[in-house]
């Protein structure tokens, strides 16, 4: 797998910008401004112990941690990095492949002037214009539906929603456009568009705004999702989403936004496909994405201090899943658990909770046990809200459970 | 070439003046005709009547509209005869859209249509063959027999298809206008959509998006009268398609005339350029029903579609333009016809004998294979699907 993304990494450092299948020129006026860092460049920052251990050219393919790392957050842990925000890595993301490809164009509701209603485009607008960071009216149908239309030319579109939410109204078009296009047409049109938003419980946003629409999007055929949970991997994955010629839903969480780390002033992209080993253990696999890998690592940390080595990984793939990474964990600790934001019927951990029994069932001592959310609109309420989520008690509770 | 097959062949019945004859299919010094019925405008002034054609143009208006008429009835008994399946909607009685659209403008101006789309697909260049082998579900067809007859694309032709949905095209035309502004090009895009489509929310999102940024998109409305079985006046409040726009401005336009059509995308694409979105409402008839699975007789009565058939065919009146000028005998084109006739036939006898496609095509085309999208097994050495 890397090698493949060896060889895109070559094609992509020689050139300013992707080649697309269509004819069109495009004759954006900047294109002669748009600087290509130079690989002496990036070796001259780029420390010698990285370059030991991928004597590669600069971009890092490979995700977080294949190392053992304790710590949850900490990424590869570069000398020189600087530490922002996840909504800043995002929006740092955003902007280099903007920089790189004058094709990738950013659309949404208020992202140019206002900035994003969660900062993810502050500052596009003013340097690219208004063509390339668009203000959409409020029609989620149609901009996601031009969205498209401008993929199948070769444009590389990225549509917010301003909330995952509000996606359903464009259900139809993802679903019928974006995901079968490229099939229905025999290759022929590829719809290399992102679609990315804040979806998942917030602070007591109400019901409609607090959705996790990963679970209604996993059955389209043709998208890929994924869900970045730190400023390292929303930077890697916001790259790489844009760099694939397959459409992309990128899964942001509302209450994620102001995570800080340290990031490596190099640049790197993430595997869409590749799951993150957070914390390596022995006695159980615990399976998490997003928001909910924080409530594990709390939890974590109560079952070191009872004894417990629980393997933490974060599954970032949503569509298609890690089966590999997974497989290896659930090989060597035989127990699975699943702690997940969506609701439990019909959720990514249902459908996770199916692939494991499928393909590993030999080696689980225990059932596959899933920690979803409650089966309810999430309420206001604040303790009501509390509870229709899964809390880090839960997760120390299951698991002693599961190591009986 | 053909002209001079023909020649031949009557030769044995009369002598025929060669030269007259001879240099008719190549003529392209202008004649101007005049449309039968004004158009009618909204927020804009009207073109002139007085359409600028030519006797090759009219020539190739009937060959082509002869040949989309009789690849929708082969169509229609090929289906009969359970060889294409599913849905199928033909498009003949509106032919003189596809081909008087055709002539305004370039193979780098996008189309894109509804589910209604065989014959946009080959006035857009597609072969006769390309089309029945897709409809047949063959490897041969032009989504590779995996898209079926509402999924026709062709990109060097920048004919964005084919989709199944009522309306979801809308968006995604004005998403085309929007790359053809992007990239600072003069085209244009022609979305087209139906009389039914016109109800749907998302063509005003999507005329309000392209009114607000300009874009070079021409919104066509194909009214036949019928959206299904539901006919205009009990489906819309304002059946004026062409007025919808309130503040685009808007054209009616006989949609069974080819002239006519030409003369509107043309002014059109001007205008498009300039100003921004116009939509054109094109008043045309199907005489098949919705689909073949629609008798198309329960919502109409058959004199109505007999009549139109007399009175406002396209390929009739086309007819009887090369008649009246003197562009060609009647003899000519019936000659004509059925060379198509033979056209078509080939083309199917070969659609039938192509491949049907491989078992392994099921997964080809899900994603593009460029981060390295595979689904692998538990081990990694178990390919459970590959995702090329």
């Amino acid at each position: 797998m890397s090698a493949i993304l060896q060889g895109g990494v070559a094609s992509t450092a020689l050139s300013p910008f992707k080649t697309t299948d269509s004819n069109k020129l495009v004759t954006a006026p900047s294109r002669s401004s748009l600087s290509v860092r130079s690989r002496s460049d990036w070796s001259k920052s780029f420390g010698s112990r990285l370059i030991a251990r991928r004597s590669q050219p600069p971009l890092i393919p490979n995700a977080v941690a294949t190392k053992k790392t304790d710590n949850a957050e900490s990424s590869t842990s570069s000398k020189s990095g600087h530490e922002l925000l996840l909504f800043e890595a995002l929006q740092e993301g955003l902007e280099e492949e903007m920089d790189r490809d004058p094709h990738v164009c950013v659309m949404g509701e208020d992202v140019g002037h206002y900035g994003g209603s969660y900062k993810v485009t502050k500052g596009l607008a003013d340097k690219f214009g208004d063509l390339r960071v668009l203000d959409t009216p409020i029609c989620e149908n149609a901009f996601t539906g031009m969205g498209i239309g401008a993929a199948m030319t070769g444009l590389r579109p990225v549509i917010e929603g301003m909330n995952m939410g509000f996606l359903l109204l464009a259900f139809n078009q993802i679903s019928n456009n974006c995901g079968m296009l490229h099939y229905t047409s025999g290759g022929q049109f590829t719809i290399p568009v992102v679609i990315r938003g804040p979806g998942g419980v917030g602070r007591q946003l109400g019901a409609e705004h607090s959705q996790r629409l990963e679970s209604y999007f996993q059955s389209i055929p043709g998208i890929q999702m994924v869900a970045c949970s730190t400023p390292y991997n929303a930077k890697g994955l916001m790259k790489a989403a844009i760099r694939s010629e397959n459409p992309v839903i990128l899964f942001e969480h509302v209450l994620l936004y102001n995570l800080k780390e340290s990031i490596p002033d190099e640049e790197y992209i993430c595997n869409l496909e590749e799951a993150e080993m957070v914390r390596p253990g022995e006695h159980i696999t615990i399976l998490t994405y997003s928001r909910m890998r924080y409530h594990v690592m709390q939890a974590a940390k109560t079952l070191v201090n009872k004894g417990y080595d629980p393997e933490v990984i974060d599954i970032r793939s949503l569509k298609p899943f890690d089966l590999y990474t997974i497989g290896n964990s659930v090989k060597k600790t035989h127990r699975v658990l699943i702690v997940e934001e969506c609701m439990r019927t019909g959720g990514i951990g249902a459908s996770l909770t199916a692939a494991i029994n499928e393909n590993f069932h030999d080696y689980l001592d225990a059932p596959v046990m899933c920690l979803s959310s409650q089966d309810v609109p999430t309420p206001y309420a604040g303790t009501l809200e509390e509870w229709t989520v899964v809390q880090p008690a839960q997760i120390v509770t299951a698991v002693e459970q599961l190591c009986q | 070439m053909a002209l001079s097959r023909l020649s031949l062949r009557s030769n044995r019945f009369l002598k025929p003046t060669p030269t007259l004859l001879r240099h008719v299919s190549t003529d392209t010094t202008p004649i101007t005709i005049e449309t039968a019925v004004p158009f009618e405008s909204h927020l804009c002034d009207a073109p002139s009547r007085s359409v600028t054609t030519s006797s090759s143009e009219i020539l190739t208006f009937f060959r082509d509209m002869a040949r989309m008429r009789r690849m929708e009835i082969a169509a229609d008994s090929l289906y009969k005869s359970k060889l294409i399946r599913g849905f199928c909607h033909l498009y003949d009685g509106q032919e003189a859209l596809a081909v008087g659209m055709e002539a305004a403008i370039t193979r780098k101006d996008a189309i894109i249509t509804s589910y209604r789309d065989h014959c946009t697909f080959l006035g857009r260049g597609g072969e006769l063959v390309d089309a029945f082998s897709e409809l047949m579900g063959r490897k041969r067809g032009c989504s590779n027999g995996k898209g079926g007859s509402m999924h026709f694309y062709k990109k060097d032709a920048c004919f964005y298809g084919g989709h199944g949905i009522v309306g979801a095209q809308i968006p995604l035309g004005c998403g085309l206008a929007f790359a053809q502004k992007y990239n600072k090009e003069e085209f244009v895009t022609f979305t087209l959509y139906g009389d039914g489509a016109a109800n749907q929310g998302q063509l005003f999102e999507a005329l309000n998006i392209a009114a607000l940024w300009d874009l070079p998109a021409i919104l066509v409305c194909e009214n036949n009268h019928y959206g299904m079985g539901t006919a205009t006046w009990r489906s819309a409040k304002s059946p004026a398609y062409f007025k919808r726009g309130d503040y685009v401005p808007g054209l009616k336009v006989d949609g069974m005339d080819a002239l006519a059509v030409k003369q509107a995308c043309k002014f059109a694409k001007e205008h498009a350029l300039k100003n921004g979105p116009i939509i054109l409402e094109m008043d045309t008839y199907r005489y098949h029903g919705h689909s073949m699975s629609d008798p198309g007789s329960t919502y109409r009565t058959r004199d109505e579609v007999s009549g139109v058939r007399q009175v406002r065919d396209p390929i009739e009146r086309v007819r009887k333009l090369l008649l009246t000028h003197d562009i060609a005998t009647e003899k000519e084109l019936k000659d004509m016809e059925k060379e198509v006739r033979k056209e078509v036939d080939d083309a199917v006898a070969q659609a039938k004998e192509s491949p049907v496609p491989e078992p392994s095509e099921l997964f080809t085309n899900m994603y593009v294979k460029d981060c390295g999208v595979e689904s692998f097994g538990a081990d990694r050495k178990e390919l459970k699907v590959t995702l090329p």
